[in-house]
């Protein structure tokens, strides 16, 4: 077998290794290191060195040993057959290395990441004489139930004219479909997989302005802090504030046509949980398993930080594959933090000057290259198509202040900030609604409204308000306790407690309240402000706040969320009737008074 | 270069490894570095002698072409530069395992403590050990009831679950590590259970109680103790935990046994990392700690869980002291990060009298969700601990305002809260060291606590629950 050695072992230092007389090594070409064959990538070359981050662990690795190269850069193999796959940071299938390895990952492994033997069902959708380009759609493929995978001519390639077209019938990955000439004369083969180096954005016609939300099913995230399609959100939180349970809950039931979920550096056991319960969840919209629209990318805290430090880049180029094809994808990345820290380690060991905090300088040029590659897009196909990233941070000791934040900060959009004290009294999700925000209002504000009759940025600029002036009341209220309030202030703080129970908090255990669709929000927000106002008025003529608190319809409120499900958000309307009944009622009471 | 080549430069050093190598060129704490050896594989076990004749198990950290730096697990003291020598073995550091470790009380590599020499060895395995596939995982879902009612009906441990304790120094960390070692159980389910203990960097006396307190309960053949003590090289500990878990993988994944991993102290495996690394020179992150704390630590927790078509199961159950009971210290912080959930433990409780001090508000099991309710514990038992969660955090609040406007102050309902805290914290929470409460008892209690409040105020909980239960 004929190697190509790009150059020898000088010294292992962990994940990192410098090689010495090297010749015609490449940036971030990939290479195998040693006998084990072990995965490593060049990230630094100077005279006849060169610096290669290891993949797998290193030990047993000498001086002196040989680096084989690839001739590629690192690249994801991208094909239909990704779909309901798990991956490891470098997109090697976990069940192939299981079977491999058995239940610890060996190394040394290498496993093509799509099925190579598997036959596929293509369509054509051109025929010979066609005019392509790259990104031309040249045929399609059922991938699941609800995916239909469209085969495309890879992006680097040139115009030209169809030559040959396979008849429609069953292909492996590997076998042309699609043959044409490029204005040059060369002949293009296209099969059913291309590959991508993970490091590059994909490219696109231009970029869209982003107007649709990302309809998520969480009420605090859709009516309180929307993200659009095609945008971006970091969602930081200490532990135990429930960032992973949000991240699931929107990977769940969030109206993205494809997920791809990134566990970067998390626990071995949160992905057990997703492979457990992702294929048994049905999604609301279509009936079918989530599994058929879900990518999982496993890269726990104990895998090599290497693969880690990759595997964010290799979920991101998947997700922008099925945006090329016209899908709206949504990325989960749990948790961006770790792959901070990966990036630290490694440039701790490369002996690089560091900046805040021991993280490397180039830090947030990496936070926005990766935040960038989100967006709404015209694609090369001419087809509109999405990733919309939600990232999660874990900053040490939940201080916002630490550089991950800061820099996620500053490329996001969109902050869903968790509060340790709201995990604390298990009010889920924490998002606390004070220090979130989100700069996409103006964008979906149009959406919103017209599926809302115009009234979404009234109500919500409203309830924003109420739970503005909560903040100041409650501190009057840690000076000087309840009492010394007036029944209309104290109101204020009854009608936001409601709020925060009925409205905020979400059980994601609960069959109805886990999701929460948007004419139910739309009510039961409305009804909340429906019961401010008039009670408001009541309170003026004189009824007690106590008795208005004891109207059973206002207890039938604080369990909506349980009690009406989402296809009957119409009896949220008589529920409103009933309450405004009621306190026209007690008003009456009063109004008769002398 | 040829295959050919390659084929010979292996067997070269192959036929290199274990061969005497004297003089150090450096020797700087616990490590000591070497020129002009054959080509060095990083990770590989080393042996040194100094000129006393005594030898010393070292690990190489760093490999190049012209030096070797080893750190040495048993310290460096009494070698010398010129008489240092070292052998190469050519291979990692392994532990030599089998059934018969249990009951045996062993040094942080795996040696004999007393001298005696170790049974019969089955396997020799790395103690680095590899990451489990999160394919081949299957997620842990069986409720271990340890009959301490705060972590049952609160924080539910579960089998495979690593379940750390955030603790303070003095605090009462090592008698509920062995009571919950004494007492712990999976119900109806007469498994095959066994221990290994870890010891980093704690005094003999903490030892002393956790081998007396195996002794007492007549569990102690059944214990495995890796014991690196306070006077022990500090360098030592930073083997301990990777060698006790390496039995422990064993014992769970070829052995079909229920392992409960105990390891005490967290904080000090750490500072002899920070140590190691401040040697070296290397880029400190937070408070001096290196970069790879992360991943290091969760190369430990890790090692838990449970394999698909395996019996047995890895527990953790790791001891942190938390400097100053700060939580956001790196070493908790991190901790939290990789284990799921934490049990924390309360400076001012513990001298309210309250035994266990844990206050279950920054406390949290996060695989409690899939071990509990119907057919598992009792069908109330989510609801009934969300709601007393809520209900125990506005009493917090409730204090607070109380610390303000004064207790006459507040409202009747407030003044029932008040009560409701009372109890909570020394009926519901406080127990005696020896006291076993099955889960019925500690769901009734919690009941008896709520019983303390109005109903209206319990939303947490269904109409029919509080039907079934309520002031019952």
């Amino acid at each position: 077998m004929e190697r190509r050695v790009v150059g020898k072992v000088k010294r292992v230092n962990g994940p990192v290794i410098t090689l010495k007389e090297v010749h015609d090594a490449q940036m971030m070409e990939m290479v195998r290191i040693g006998e084990q064959q072990l995965v490593g990538e060049v990230i630094k070359l100077f005279d006849d060195e060169a610096t290669v981050q290891v993949y797998e662990d290193a030990t047993g690795i000498c001086p002196g040993d040989n680096v084989y190269g690839s001739g590629s850069s690192l690249s994801c193999e991208l094909g239909p057959g990704l779909i309901g796959s798990i991956y490891d940071g470098i997109q090697r299938p976990l069940e192939k290395l299981m079977e491999a390895s058995g239940a610890f990952i060996g190394r040394g492994l290498s496993f093509p990441a799509i099925d190579h033997g598997k036959k596929w069902h293509f369509v054509p959708s051109v025929k010979v004489g066609d005019p392509v380009h790259a990104g031309s759609i040249v045929g399609s493929v059922q991938e699941t139930e609800r995916v239909s995978h469209k085969i495309m001519v890879p992006p680097e390639k040139q115009a030209g004219t169809v030559s040959a077209v396979v008849p429609e019938g069953d292909y492996t990955v590997e076998e042309t479909v699609v043959t044409y000439t490029e204005g040059d004369g060369r002949e293009v083969h296209v099969s059913l997989s291309q590959r991508w180096p993970i490091r590059a954005p994909r490219p696109v016609q231009e970029r869209l302005p982003l107007k649709q939300p990302l309809i998520t099913g969480l009420r605090v995230i859709d009516t309180l802090f929307p993200l659009p399609k095609g945008g971006t959100v970091a969602i930081p939180g200490g532990f135990g504030t429930g960032k992973t349970m949000t991240q699931h809950s929107i990977a769940q039931w969030c109206d993205a046509d494809i997920i791809v979920y990134i566990g970067c550096g998390e626990r071995g056991n949160e992905m057990t949980d997703v492979l457990r319960e992702f294929p048994q969840l049905v999604d609301p919209r279509t009936g079918k398993s989530l599994m058929e629209r879900t990518i999982l990318i496993a890269n726990t805290s104990n895998m090599p930080v290497s693969a880690r430090e990759a595997s964010i880049y290799t979920g991101v180029t998947m997700a922008e594959y099925y945006r090329d094809m016209g899908y709206q994808v949504a990325i989960m990345a749990d948790s961006t933090s770790r792959w901070a820290e990966a990036l630290r380690e490694l440039s701790g060991r490369m002996e690089e000057m560091p900046a805040e905090e021991g993280f490397p300088a180039y830090l947030p040029t990496r936070i926005a290259q990766f935040y960038e590659r989100a967006g709404y897009m015209k694609t090369l196909s001419d087809k509109e198509g999405s990733v919309s990233i939600i990232g999660a941070v874990s900053p040490p000791g939940g201080d916002f202040s630490e550089p991950v934040t800061q820099h996620t900060k500053r490329f996001v959009r969109c902050f869903w900030a968790l509060d340790r004290a709201l995990a604390s009294a298990r009010h889920y999700p924490a998002i606390s609604w004070l220090d979130s925000y989100s700069e996409y209002l103006p964008d979906v504000k149009g959406w919103w409204d017209e599926k809302s009759d115009g009234q979404w940025s009234a109500m919500r600029q409203e309830i924003m308000e109420l739970l503005q002036k909560e903040v100041r009341l409650q501190q009057i209220v840690k000076l000087v306790g309840p009492d010394a309030l007036p029944d209309s202030q104290n109101f204020l703080l009854e009608v936001c407690a409601l709020f925060k129970t009925a409205f905020l908090q979400q059980n994601a255990f609960d069959e109805i309240d886990r999701y929460c669709g948007i004419q139910k929000q739309m009510k039961m927000l409305a009804i909340i402000l429906d019961y401010y106002h008039k009670g408001i008025q009541a309170i003026g003529k004189g009824v007690p706040m106590v008795k208005l608190r004891r109207l059973s319809a206002v207890q039938d409120m604080a369990r909506m969320r349980f009690s009406v499900s989402n296809d009957d958000a119409a009896s949220i309307d008589r529920l409103e009737l009933k309450l405004d009944h009621a306190i026209d009622q007690l008003g009456g009471i009063y109004d008769d008074r002398p | 270069m040829t295959d050919r080549d390659t084929l010979l430069a292996q067997t070269d050093r192959r036929l290199l490894s274990g061969r005497l190598y004297r003089g150090a060129s450096r020797i700087d704490g616990p490590l000591v570095y070497m020129r002009g050896t054959h080509p060095i594989g990083y990770g590989e076990l080393v042996e040194i002698q100094g000129s006393d004749g005594k030898r010393r198990a070292g690990q190489v950290l760093d490999t190049s072409d012209d030096v070797v730096c080893v750190q040495a697990f048993e310290g460096t003291d009494g070698l010398d530069l010129p008489d240092t020598g070292m052998r190469f073995m050519g291979e990692p550091l392994t532990l030599g395992v089998s059934e018969q470790m249990l009951g045996r009380v062993m040094n942080g590599l795996g040696q004999s403590r007393d001298g005696s020499a170790l049974p019969h060895v089955a396997d020799e395995r790395d103690v680095n050990g590899s990451a489990i596939n999160p394919t081949a995982r299957e997620y842990p879902r069986d409720f271990i009831q340890t009959g301490v009612s705060v972590i049952d009906g609160m924080t539910t441990l579960i089998q495979g679950q690593k379940l750390p304790i955030f603790s303070g120094n003095g605090l009462a960390h090592n008698q509920l590590a062995a009571q919950i070692a004494r007492q712990a159980k999976v119900r109806g389910n007469a498994s095959d259970f066994c221990i290994v203990f870890a010891a980093m960097g704690v005094k003999y006396d903490v030892a002393r109680f956790f081998i007396d307190s195996f002794e007492e309960t007549g569990v102690l053949d059944n214990v495995a103790l890796f014991l690196s003590l306070a006077d022990d090289p500090s360098i030592e500990r930073t083997i301990t935990p990777k060698t006790a878990l390496t039995l422990a993988e064993y014992l769970a994944f070829d052995k079909g046994k229920q392992v409960l991993v105990i390891m005490t102290d967290m904080t000090n495996y750490c500072e002899s990392l920070r140590e190691i690394s401040t040697m070296r020179g290397e880029i400190p992150s937070r408070k001096g700690y290196p970069g790879y704390l992360y991943s290091n630590l969760s190369e430990i927790y890790e090692r838990s869980g449970k394999i698909a078509g395996k019996t047995g199961s890895i527990t953790q159950l790791p001891i942190l002291t938390m400097p100053n009971d700060d939580i956001s210290h790196p070493v908790p912080d991190l901790t939290g990060y990789i284990t799921e959930g934490q049990i924390v433990f309360d400076r001012g409780m513990n001298s309210r009298g309250i035994y266990p001090p844990i206050n279950p508000l920054p406390s949290l099991s996060r695989l409690m969700k899939d071990g509990i309710g119907e057919g598992m514990t009792r069908s109330d038992h989510p609801h009934l601990s969300n709601q007393l969660f809520a209900s125990y955090s506005h009493v917090k609040e409730v204090q607070n305002l109380a610390s303000v406007i004064g207790e006459e102050e507040l409202t009747p309902l407030d003044h029932q809260y008040l009560e409701f805290g009372d109890f909570f914290e020394k009926k519901f929470i406080n127990q005696s060291f020896t006291e076993d409460r099955s889960i019925e008892e500690t769901l009734d209690l919690g009941w008896k606590a709520l019983g303390k409040l109005p109903s209206e105020e319990l939303q947490r909980l269904t109409d029919e629950e509080i039907e079934e239960h309520y002031g019952k």
